[in-house]
């Protein structure tokens, strides 16, 4: 009689947690046809892409400049534009946005005006990316006489990516436990010392990574480059930042016209000609391809810093 | 802690070999008489610090009550009572770790002998308290750098720059923690890569490494499993003689083993502070008695 209840409840009791384990069930199916489906949507344009643009996927594609020959035109002033323009937006970008991070995270009152700064860099990470066009259209082209240069796009792209990178940055300097700041301060470290010696080193994988995404985002922008003025037909490449003699670094090119892959890719679109729709995917393929780098060096970057630091 | 700690458990302690309990009493050290009274205990040591109506507040909550207490030089000092007493709030005043909260405030004053300094006066830069008093955290906190580095970065804060001179005291701290044996070896790899008990040590050899003149120690062994708390008490032990020590427990039988004195808080107010066997076998307050004999906390 003993046994047989002993049985019955435990008979019971598997049924019972049999029954709620299939809700565990379930939400592994949905999570996971969920993201093969993403996945799924991005490996098929990624093979279109190739498979369309596989013609023109070889050396002479990136080493040609621009022409009206479909067969003919190729991505160099693009890529090379792209690159010097990510280059730009980087060199911007970083110290601006590490450096105002840090404020706003290590030093900051907390204040009502504090709030309202903090308010705004969230709300401009969703402002559309042509109205920050029509800014440094006025701004930087007009005000400032840049021009339609290399400068102007890197500074545009900073401050459309300026937010993204400010707020993954304080998220990485709040990633740092108080206790190691308390350990630090206890030895009598002041706040900057606190924050350069320990702080960012230790959060430099997010802030990286912050980095890395806000540029992956910059790389695919069209509108704002549009609107300041960037060119699709572009036969000549900027000033080689790389001289002969003293001092051996040039930023001349930073004052030059430019284009960029996805203005390019935007002109081959617009062709009635099919041919030209061969480059656009194939240009297509090499910007994607651009940016999954950029990603994965994310990753890598990531992995390896957290493989030190694991609270 | 259910049972109450009585006399013979409470003056068990582990101490060396040729040191009886009160040892210090059979052997004197040479006593400055600096003229503010030596002890309410009747002992024999100079006070180091003096917390004289010191009261703390967080922002409008009143955390500490007027406090009156003496620590002495190179004596173990323990905090005890029931949790939020204000025991870690007060030890956080000694390095005024409460300045990195906005909002808080002190009264009265924490003054730190021979020098006549008040710790927590207002144009006082916690920096300049902090590079003279230091601290052993709850949780092992090791920086995210070598073994070395973590010890070292105390002097290099103090613009210690010889290379020599930083290694001779990196290996002074580290052997005065007790932890120099096991890491000599691996003084490159990462300060994360010890076990909890001996990056608790390796906190002790960082804090030491400056040489401060009371070193604050907030449940340093709350973390720690009985064997690794055994190592950090003996090691305490060892610091008697070095430096002044003022210690957070909640535990009694750690502070009946390790401290000189003992101060027992409740509610943000002192009740009993004397000699910790004396504390342990005659309190005489009926609060302290009641806390210690386990009626609560």
């Amino acid at each position: 009689m003993q046994a047989a209840t002993a049985a019955e409840s435990l008979r019971l009791i598997r049924a019972d947690v049999n029954r709620r384990k299939v809700l565990d069930q379930v939400f592994v199916v949905v999570g996971l046809l969920v993201m093969f489906s993403a996945l799924l949507v991005l490996a098929v344009l990624f093979i279109d892409l190739v498979q369309k643009g596989a013609p023109r996927l070889n050396l002479e594609f990136l080493s040609q400049f621009p022409s009206r020959k479909a067969e003919r035109a190729g991505i160099l002033s693009a890529w090379v534009g792209t690159s010097l323009i990510m280059l730009t937006t980087a060199a911007i970008t970083m110290p601006i946005g590490v450096a105002a991070a840090i404020y706003l995270e290590e030093y900051a009152p907390k204040n009502w005006f504090t709030a309202i700064i903090e308010i705004n860099v969230t709300n401009l990470a969703g402002v559309p990316s042509i109205i920050y066009g029509l800014l440094a259209l006025g701004l930087f082209v007009y005000q400032f006489n840049l021009g339609q240069s290399i400068l102007t796009a890197g500074l545009t792209l900073s401050l459309l990516i300026l937010p993204i990178v400010i707020v993954a940055t304080r998220e990485a300097l709040r990633s740092v436990p108080r206790p190691i700041r308390e350990a630090a301060y206890a030895l009598g470290a002041t706040r900057w010392e606190v924050t350069a010696h320990h702080v960012m080193p230790y959060s430099m994988g997010g802030i990286l990574t912050g980095m890395i995404i806000g540029l992956s985002r910059a790389i695919g922008e069209t509108a704002p480059l549009i609107t300041i003025g960037a060119l699709s037909f572009i036969a000549f490449l900027p000033e080689s930042p790389f001289k002969g003699e003293f001092p051996f670094l040039s930023f001349a090119w930073l004052k030059d016209a430019f284009t960029a892959m996805p203005i390019q890719m935007f002109n081959w679109v617009s062709r009635p000609d099919p041919k030209f729709q061969v480059n656009a995917a194939a240009a297509g393929a090499i910007l994607l391809g651009m940016t999954l780098l950029m990603n994965g060096i994310a990753i890598w970057l990531r992995f390896r810093f957290r493989k030190r630091i694991n609270w | 802690m259910q049972t109450g700690i009585t006399g013979p458990e409470a003056t068990t302690r582990q101490a060396p070999p040729n040191q009886s309990v009160d040892g210090r009493l059979a052997t004197p050290r040479p006593t400055i008489d600096v003229g503010r009274g030596a002890a309410a205990a009747g002992e024999d040591a100079i006070v180091k610090s003096r917390a004289e109506n010191l009261s703390f507040y967080y922002g409008t909550v009143q955390a500490l009550k007027n406090l009156n207490i003496e620590m002495r030089e190179k004596r173990v000092t323990a905090l005890i009572g029931p949790s939020g007493c204000g025991k870690t709030t007060f030890l956080r005043c000694f390095n005024r770790m409460h300045d990195l909260t906005p909002g808080t405030r002190y009264e009265g004053r924490i003054m730190l002998y021979p020098d006549d300094f008040d710790l927590v006066a207002k144009g006082v830069d916690p920096i300049e308290v902090r590079m003279r008093i230091g601290m052993v955290f709850q949780k092992p906190n090791p920086f995210p750098k070598s073994i070395f580095e973590n010890v070292a970065y105390g002097l290099r804060v103090r613009g210690l720059r010889s290379s020599a001179r930083v290694e001779e005291e990196v290996e002074k701290a580290l052997r005065r923690a007790a932890i120099w044996d096991e890491v000599k070896d691996r003084l490159d790899s990462s300060g994360l890569s010890l076990s909890g008990g001996q990056q608790q040590r390796l906190c002790i050899a960082r804090a030491l490494a400056t040489n401060p003149e009371i070193l604050l120690f907030d449940e340093p062994t709350s973390a720690l499993d009985p064997i690794a708390t055994a190592r950090i008490e003996e090691l305490i032990a060892e610091l008697r003689d070095q430096v002044t020590v003022i210690i957070v427990t909640h535990n009694m039988q750690q502070a009946a083993r390790v401290s000189d004195y003992t101060a027992f808080m409740y509610l943000g107010e002192l009740i009993e502070f004397d000699n910790t066997s004396k504390l342990f076998t005659n309190p005489s307050k009926k609060a302290t008695e009641d806390y210690i004999t386990g009626r609560y906390g």
